[in-house]
């Protein structure tokens, strides 16, 4: 994800015509990047195309493929329940994500990116999270949820208050709720990192300025620094709807998709249904189906948000 | 042109990270070390060696015997890499599609042994096991050999059979007041209603990991419709959705309706089942010869149930299977394709009766060679030795006889009896269309 990031700042770089570089250079330029290139054409575009390849097999993945049944493994999956399931997670994560996760970063950024006391140390708080590794988060967060009031915290201080137990992770009502939570636990961290930066690029004249005019703090964050934000928030957006696509690791850990496929998502489908069941040929499938959406995401949103931001023009 | 461009690199870097977590890898055809390798006789070996036991004794009687090997044989090294279960699977199924097999892993048998094997990534070991009359093979129990061939071709030999059945809390059973344990699906029932009246929880279960109730449900297939009935759906003219199977899902439901597992049992692992058991937190545990001491394992103190006993899965009044009918089944080694005669020599050293014995007495396993069961200390060991025994049909797990799709279904769709989200012929009828397609 961070690499995704760098690539898009490298969209916004200086593209001034006059710094064309000569031929000599342009050789050596090529010649740099050869190696890069040919990793990259190895390990991404080469297993991609595999992909595509196998996705049109029924394959164990032993052995060679040689049952060819075209789309076959695409029809099965947009038929199957539980792949209509697993996307209605995923859009319900999206739709949670942008309507709770991102808000709460960019209120949290904004309380701990200027006036707060002590506003290091919070910042350094909220950001920790996201620096443990997902399956930490993930086991950690399990063993906090467990159902028995005895092993787990969160149900023993339910106790304490006098309401029952809850089986955060075993009740398939609100398993998903469950793991959003810990997602947006882990995550909220990153995007608050995002806008401080954003926000640390405002220039504070413009909100002297403003003050001086007698604008208040409300009218200070609408009109200054959220229309300002705009990028970041355009970026953020983007990083949070790719990786609620992708989410796998915490939920798999957590409910395995679980119970009977109430957190599934299309990753732990992927996995499920293409390497648990050895089925390679129908996980390249859902793989493939996965590349498209987050290909039409990106398509769609590069042409939706060509508005250009305040501050940079672009 | 320059954004047209990089948003060009941008998308393909997502496609990066969508698709290099399933692309197969690259095909890495390692070829076998061609030709015969007698000649040079101090040449170093070194032996790839994959084993699941991740706790003591069995930890260290394993590495002991690595150890003891590579004290009498100074050419050979042997590298353990021990794994949890479940990473140990993951592992497998990937390195295997890279095409690289370890020389001695842990294998169930069955159909998982079977796929392997069709693939060419196993090595058949028969002409070992042949040698010197059959010495090596006729050290076995028959049908325990049996699960790690296929097509008459060993790629790969037991040291553990078992089966499941049911474990219970002798405290908790006499505090609820049932004096003897059940033997019908009826009194069990009766049974279940008694310890709940008693304010005690009646059946520890792991849901998260489907296969703990996948156990309750086929145990009650092989009870109802016996060999019979799973010979014609996996082999024969049957289906999955015959009677058998369908009146096995309504009589786990007449269980499952008396919500007799512990809060939080859909999202609990096969360890926390144990714990929950080995805590005396639940009365009965369903599951393999691993339960003791997994269960005293898990337990907060260390020491698990204290009173612990064992009866067969209860038989279904009417039913084509008998209760002494097993269902089961053990732990083995099977022999990668790249492995050096040593590997299998120490395979060979690893099931002589000496050590056998050892994995007997430390309450391992349940031995395959015949004379180790003199090992066998612990008493529940010795139940579950003569359950096993007495069995006339062993049904070997469905999840390691069927294909992986067809296990996979299985598990994912008798959980949803336990979730209460689908009917018992509901259930049986998916699990039938996904064995119609294969």
């Amino acid at each position: 994800m961070r690499h995704l990031n760098a690539s898009k700042l490298n969209l916004q770089s200086d593209k001034s015509p006059t710094l064309r570089p000569r031929k000599k250079e342009t050789l050596f330029i090529i010649l740099f990047l050869l190696p890069a290139l040919v990793l990259f054409l190895l390990f991404v575009i080469y297993p991609i195309f595999r992909s595509i390849f196998f996705s049109t097999f029924d394959w164990n993945g032993l052995g060679p493929a040689t049952n060819n049944i075209g789309l076959g493994n695409y029809k099965k999956i947009f038929t199957d329940q539980v792949f209509l399931k697993s996307m209605l997670n995923v859009f319900i994560i999206i739709i949670l994500s942008l309507g709770l996760q991102l808000p709460l970063a960019l209120i949290l950024s904004v309380l701990v990116g200027r006036d707060l006391p002590g506003r290091n140390l919070f910042r350094t708080m909220f950001f920790l999270p996201y620096v443990i590794s997902e399956v930490n988060t993930a086991i950690m967060w399990t063993l906090l949820f467990n159902a028995n009031p005895d092993r787990g915290l969160l149900n023993a201080v339910i106790v304490l208050l006098g309401f029952n137990p809850i089986g955060w992770l075993a009740d398939s009502k609100i398993v998903l709720m469950s793991v959003f939570f810990v997602l947006t636990w882990k995550y909220f961290g990153f995007h608050m990192l995002l806008f401080l930066t954003g926000i640390q690029n405002i220039p504070l004249e413009l909100e002297e300025a403003a003050r001086i005019d007698g604008a208040n703090g409300f009218q200070n964050f609408f009109f200054i620094i959220l229309p300002l934000l705009s990028r970041t928030i355009r970026t953020s957006v983007y990083m949070s709807v790719l990786g609620s696509i992708q989410q796998f690791t915490i939920i798999w850990v957590m409910t395995g998709g679980g119970p009977v496929n109430a957190s599934e998502t299309m990753a732990t489908y992927m996995y499920r249904y293409g390497i648990v069941r050895h089925q390679l040929g129908y996980g390249s499938a859902v793989a493939i189906i996965m590349f498209l959406f987050c290909l039409i995401f990106s398509l769609l949103y590069q042409r939706l948000t060509r508005k250009p931001d305040y501050l940079t023009g672009l | 042109m320059f954004k047209k461009i990089f948003t060009l690199i941008s998308l393909v870097l997502i496609a990066t990270f969508v698709l290099t977590a399933c692309g197969p890898a690259a095909e890495e055809v390692t070829e076998p070390p061609v030709g015969e390798e007698v000649e040079a006789e101090e040449e170093e070996v070194v032996i790839e060696w994959w084993h699941i036991s991740t706790k003591d004794p069995a930890l260290s009687d394993w590495q002991k015997m690595a150890d003891d090997f590579m004290a009498m044989h100074e050419n050979v090294t042997i590298n353990i890499t021990v794994l949890e279960n479940e990473a140990f699977k993951t592992k497998l199924n990937t390195d295997l599609q890279s095409g690289s097999v370890p020389d001695i892993f842990q294998s169930w048998g069955g159909s998982g042994l079977a796929e392997q094997a069709e693939a060419g990534l196993l090595l058949d070991i028969s002409e070992y096991l042949d040698a010197d009359g059959g010495a090596w093979r006729n050290s076995f129990a028959p049908g325990a050999l049996a699960v790690f061939s296929v097509d008459g071709k060993n790629y790969g030999v037991p040291w553990d059979m078992g089966m499941v059945s049911c474990w219970y809390n002798k405290d908790l059973f006499d505090q609820a007041g049932i004096d003897a344990p059940p033997e019908t699906w009826e009194e069990f029932l009766t049974d279940v209603q008694l310890l709940k009246d008693a304010g005690i929880t009646p059946i520890a279960l792991g849901e998260k990991d489907t296969w703990t109730g996948m156990h309750i449900w086929s145990y009650l297939v092989t009870r109802i419709g016996g060999e019979a009935a799973f010979n014609a759906a996996a082999y024969g003219s049957g289906s999955f959705a015959d009677p058998a199977f369908v009146q096995a899902g309504e009589e786990l439901m007449r269980l499952i309706e008396m919500e007799p597992f512990q809060p939080g049992f859909l999202g609990a692992t096969h360890d926390e089942m144990q714990a929950t058991f080995g805590n005396g937190e639940a009365a009965i545990l369903i599951g393999g010869q691993w339960s003791p001491s997994v269960q005293a394992a898990n337990s907060a103190d260390g020491v698990g149930v204290a009173n612990l006993g064992m009866f067969n899965f209860p038989a279904v009044e009417g039913g084509a299977g008998v209760v002494t009918d097993a269902m089961g089944g053990g732990n083995g080694f099977a022999v990668g394709k790249d492995a050096e005669p040593e590997a299998v020599e120490f395979v060979k050293y690893l099931t002589n009766v000496e050590n056998q014995t050892i994995i007997a007495a430390s309450g391992t396993g349940i031995p395959v060679v015949n004379g180790a069961e003199a090992g066998l200390t612990d008493p529940n060991m010795l139940l579950v030795q003569q359950g096993f025994a007495a069995a006339e049909y062993f049904q070997l797990y469905y999840d390691q006889i069927l294909p992986p799709v067809l296990a996979g279904t299985i598990n994912d769709a008798t959980a949803k009896l336990y979730a209460q989200t689908a009917t018992p012929e509901e259930v049986a009828q998916e699990i039938a269309n996904v064995a119609a397609e294969q």
